[in-house]
C-alpha cells in the first residue's frame, strides 16, 4: 500500500515536470495545448475515497495554475474532472463490478476500456478548462475548436504515457 | 440536528465539490485584487527556480538568435547616441522648462526565463526582481519593441503581463499622424493585436508604423509595437479597426528591458488626484 503511494508521488512530480517544463512550452498554433498533468487524477484506485480524489484533484490544479499565472482556472477544471469520475467510472464498470483493489489502467482492464475512459475524463476536462479560460461564450467556435484539437493531443500523450506504463507493471 | 449530519454524510462528496469549485471561481473572479500578492503566480519561489532551470537549457539552443538580437540592438542604441548628440538645446532655458530630466526612463536589463504565447492570458517570467530595483507596473520592452508590464514582483523574480494576454491594454499611436487608441490582443495569432478607437478621418496606410503614445508612466513615448496590416471602417462607426503585425516575435524573446519612469510616481500622484473629481 506505502509502496504504492510512493509510486503515485513520483508519477504526479514526474507529469507536473513533462507538463510545465515540455508541454507548456509546445506551441503549437494557439489552439493545442496538450494537458497530459491530468492523467494522475485518471490512473488513482477505483476505489479511492471521494473526499481525497477532490482534494488531491484542486491541489494539483493549484500548482499548474501557479506554473501558468492562471489562478484557479485549472483547480476548478480538475475538481469537476474528480466530480465527474466516479459517475464515468459507474458508466463504464465491467458487468460484475470493480475488484477491490483495481487501478482504472489498461494493464487492469484492457487497452480499449482505457481509451475511452480516458477520452470521457480529458474532454470533460478540456471543456471545463478553455470555457472558464475564455470566461466567455462569445468566439464559442474557436472555444470548441480549441476543446477538441487539445483533446485529441492529450490523449495522444496519455496513450503514449500508458505504453510505458504498462510494462512497468507486468514486471511488479 | 441528527438529520442535518446525516445530510452532510450522505452528500459529503457534492457539497465538498461545490465547496472547491466556489474556491477556485472565488480565485478567478478576484483575479485582479489576487494579483497584487505574489500569491499564485510564477514568480513565487519554487515555480520560479524550476522555471529558471530550465530557462537555463533552453538558452543554449537560442544563443545565435539571441546574439543577433543583441548586435541589432547595439546598432540601434549606437545610433541613439549618434542622434543626441544633434539634439543640442538639453535645457530649454527659454522656456524656461527643464525638458528633459522629468520624462526620462531608467532601463534595466533581464533576461526571460518564462514565456507563453499559446494561452489566452500569456505571461512572461523574469530573472530580475525586487532586489535589482523592479517595481509593479514598469514597461518591459525587447530590441524589437513592446512586449508587456511588469505584474507581480518577489525578490529575485517577476512575472510580466504579455501584450499577447487578452487581459492587456495599452495606449498606442499612428507614428505618422499621431492619432491615438488603445491596443489589445484579441486573443488569436501571436503575431498581430488590434488597435481601435483610431477615429475615421485619419489618414492611415498599410505598412504605418504603430509605436505607443507616451501618455501614460509605463512606457516611453516612440516606443515600436508593429506596424498596420489591414485595417476596415464598421458601416455606421466612426472608428476603424486595425490589425497590427507584432514587431516582436513572442516566440523568440530572450532579452528584455524593463523601463521606469523616473518621475513617475509624481504623475501618477498628480493624476490620481483629478481621477477623484
Amino acid at each position: 500500500m506505502i509502496n504504492q503511494w510512493i509510486k503515485y508521488i513520483i508519477t504526479f512530480v514526474v507529469l507536473l515536470l513533462i507538463q510545465v517544463l515540455i508541454l507548456n512550452n509546445l506551441n503549437l498554433g494557439g489552439y493545442i495545448n496538450p494537458y497530459l498533468y491530468i492523467l494522475f487524477l485518471l490512473i488513482l484506485p477505483v476505489a479511492i475515497p471521494g473526499w481525497l480524489l477532490l482534494i488531491l484533484a484542486f491541489t494539483l490544479g493549484l500548482i499548474i495554475d501557479a506554473f501558468q499565472n492562471t489562478p484557479g482556472i485549472h483547480a476548478s477544471a480538475t475538481v469537476f474532472l474528480a466530480f465527474m469520475r466516479p459517475y464515468f467510472l459507474r458508466y463504464i464498470a465491467p458487468r460484475d463490478g470493480y475488484e477491490p483493489g483495481s487501478l482504472p489502467i489498461p494493464a487492469h482492464f484492457g487497452f480499449l476500456w482505457f481509451f475511452k475512459y480516458a477520452v470521457f475524463g480529458v474532454v470533460s476536462h478540456h471543456l471545463f478548462y478553455f470555457f472558464v479560460e475564455a470566461f466567455t461564450f462569445k468566439d464559442i467556435f474557436a472555444t470548441l475548436w480549441r476543446v477538441i484539437l487539445s483533446s485529441i493531443f492529450t490523449l495522444l500523450f496519455i496513450m503514449i504515457a500508458q505504453l510505458f506504463g504498462q510494462t512497468k507493471m507486468r514486471h511488479n | 440536528m441528527r438529520n442535518f449530519f446525516r445530510f452532510i454524510e450522505r452528500y459529503h462528496f457534492f457539497l465538498l465539490f461545490l465547496l472547491f469549485e466556489t474556491l477556485a471561481f472565488y480565485l478567478v473572479v478576484n483575479y485582479n485584487q489576487l494579483q497584487k500578492q505574489t500569491f499564485i503566480s510564477s514568480s513565487g519561489k519554487l515555480a520560479a527556480s524550476v522555471l529558471e532551470i530550465s530557462g537555463t537549457f533552453k538558452n543554449y539552443f537560442t544563443l545565435k538568435r539571441a546574439n543577433d538580437e543583441l548586435s541589432r540592438e547595439n546598432a540601434f542604441l549606437r545610433s541613439q547616441i549618434q542622434n543626441a548628440g544633434d539634439i543640442q538645446p538639453v535645457n530649454d532655458i527659454a522656456s524656461g522648462l527643464d525638458l528633459r530630466t522629468p520624462d526620462r526612463f531608467h532601463f534595466r536589463q533581464a533576461k526571460v526565463i518564462n514565456n507563453s504565447v499559446n494561452k489566452q492570458f500569456n505571461y512572461l517570467t523574469i530573472n530580475r526582481g525586487a532586489m535589482h530595483g523592479i517595481q509593479p507596473e514598469s514597461g518591459v520592452i525587447s530590441a524589437r519593441g513592446l512586449v508587456g508590464v511588469v505584474q507581480n514582483v518577489s525578490t529575485h523574480y517577476a512575472t510580466v503581463i504579455s501584450l499577447l494576454n487578452t487581459r492587456f491594454k495599452v495606449s498606442a499611436k499612428l507614428r505618422d499622424s499621431g492619432f491615438f487608441g488603445s491596443l489589445e490582443w484579441d486573443g488569436h495569432s501571436y503575431r498581430h493585436a488590434i488597435l481601435s478607437e483610431i477615429p475615421a478621418h485619419a489618414p492611415i496606410q498599410v505598412g504605418d508604423a504603430v509605436v505607443t503614445s507616451g501618455y501614460s508612466t509605463i512606457f516611453p513615448e516612440g516606443v515600436l509595437v508593429g506596424t498596420v496590416e489591414d485595417f476596415e471602417l464598421g458601416e455606421g462607426e466612426g472608428f476603424y479597426r486595425i490589425r497590427v503585425k507584432l514587431s516582436v516575435d513572442f516566440k523568440n524573446i530572450t532579452y528584455v528591458e524593463i523601463a521606469q519612469k523616473v518621475a513617475g510616481e509624481e504623475q501618477r500622484n498628480l493624476e490620481k488626484l483629478t481621477e477623484d473629481d
